[in-house]
């Protein structure tokens, strides 16, 4: 898996929801379990909703390792609002809170890997189109939330080369010395990025 | 028909076209020139990329000044680094892209889309992330990116410079393969056999416009009564 990689093809109930469904369900899921103000119910239904969750990945022909590797760098930070939690003198809300967390991040794992981006594309140009009268044009909004996606493997490209370009000239790569270049190479391909937009009409 | 009249640009005080008259109407043509000879800007005026300073570049008559999306349309363009061409994160999803003001149902652009992926070689990576795909895909994808658009002529700058040979080749075989009409700016001399028409580049100007052959021998004895003028011996001498 990586980045951008997410939408993973298949023909399973999740894959052939449209994306304004499943991102209305996933909004649903994410509200009730943080409004859900009672601790007895909240201790079944955020466990329960978790484990819905994880058990829709098999299910959605996803496999279980996308979701534990989406997990994975989660466990720091549920480590440190457990211990908190716990600190502060309320372990049941550790418990209930964490599990919020991994539900939600779940969630939104199967709406990615479920809907291509193109689909998210038209939704949110659809969801800009009442903006439309006060100048917002609702394909532009599309095509940089598209342009946003696209640049994330970009960075990271850069980062990689300048720190390999540190380490070929047997320096550190410490962040004065691997910025610049970046910031340099990100704004020469957001140039030819652009040139590229008008060259294909998409400008 | 492709014309360009007493083209002249600078990008700040650095002229790089100078009062270029040209018709393109030959189906393959090669535009050849050291870097900084101006190629590279002359063939961004035949899209409209680039509008000259002065000067007029008409495509099947309409101004690129006045026009340049018409010029667009009928001028598809492939740039040498297809990571800069490629603007949306999955194969098939980015050959879609130019199709989104087309006016297409849902289906007609999948099917468009699968089309010109099964012809370049693409259909089985359509739903993958493109910046993982090779060089070679890459550039093919740029190109099936622009082909689905069906433009009337290509214009590929130095398409395969990025490369490694066997890639170059198949981007070769590609490019000939089209109906479109092309030109081509290139230091890969092999590739323009064949062609109808070579420029050669030097200065902003055209220095030679005629058959392959002849274009590649005056590019070549240009380049190396430079390469001789640059040698220390010589420079020695001038001083």
């Amino acid at each position: 898996m990586n980045v951008l990689g997410l939408f993973v093809p298949g023909r399973s109930v999740l894959h052939r929801l449209p994306a304004g469904a499943k991102l209305l369900g996933l909004l649903a899921l994410v509200t009730v379990l943080v409004v859900l103000d009672d601790h007895r119910a909240g201790l079944v239904a955020t466990p329960a909703a978790a484990l819905a969750c994880l058990a829709a990945y098999p299910a959605s022909g996803l496999g279980l390792r996308r979701p534990l590797r989406l997990l994975l760098p989660l466990l720091p930070f549920l480590a440190v609002i457990a211990l908190f939690q716990t600190l502060t003198g309320d372990p049941r809300a550790a418990f209930r809170v964490c599990l919020l967390l991994v539900a939600a991040v779940l969630a939104a794992g199967l709406v990615t890997f479920t809907t291509r981006v193109s689909a998210m594309l038209d939704l949110f140009e659809r969801l800009a189109r009442p903006l439309a009268p006060l100048g917002v044009r609702p394909d532009r909004v599309a095509l940089v939330l598209a342009l946003t996606v696209r640049s994330v493997p970009m960075v990271a490209a850069a980062w990689q080369e300048s720190r390999d370009a540190c380490a070929a000239r047997g320096l550190p790569a410490w962040p004065h010395l691997t910025v610049v270049p970046v910031i340099v190479g990100m704004i020469r391909t957001a140039e030819a990025m652009g040139e590229a937009m008008t060259a294909r009409g998409v400008d | 028909m492709i014309e360009l009249r007493d083209v002249s640009h600078a990008y700040g005080d650095r002229p790089v076209l100078r009062g270029i008259s040209l018709d393109l109407t030959e189906h393959r043509i090669g535009i050849i020139g050291a870097n900084g000879s101006g190629k590279s800007s002359l063939a961004r005026t035949l899209n409209g990329l680039v509008v000259p300073d002065s000067g007029t570049v008409r495509v099947d008559g309409r101004d690129t000044r006045r026009d340049p999306r018409a010029a667009r349309r009928r001028v598809g363009f492939v740039f040498s680094d297809a990571s800069t061409q490629i603007l949306m994160p999955t194969v098939a999803e980015d050959v879609a892209l130019g199709l989104r003001r087309a006016g297409l149902t849902a289906d007609e652009t999948r099917t468009r889309v699968d089309a010109v992926l099964d012809r370049h070689g693409l259909l089985d990576h359509r739903d993958h992330p493109a910046h993982l795909l090779s060089g070679g895909q890459k550039q093919m994808l740029a190109l099936a990116s622009v082909l689905v658009t069906k433009p009337d002529v290509l214009v590929c700058d130095e398409p395969t410079t990025l490369l490694d040979m066997h890639n170059a080749r198949v981007i070769e075989r590609t490019l000939r393969s089209l109906p479109q009409r092309l030109v081509l700016l290139t230091h890969q001399l092999d590739m323009l056999q064949g062609f109808d028409r070579v420029l050669v580049m030097d200065g902003g100007r055209v220095v030679f416009d005629g058959a392959p052959d002849e274009a590649t021998a005056h590019y070549t004895a240009l380049m190396d009564a430079r390469a001789a003028s640059m040698e220390p011996s010589n420079q020695g001498e001038r001083a």
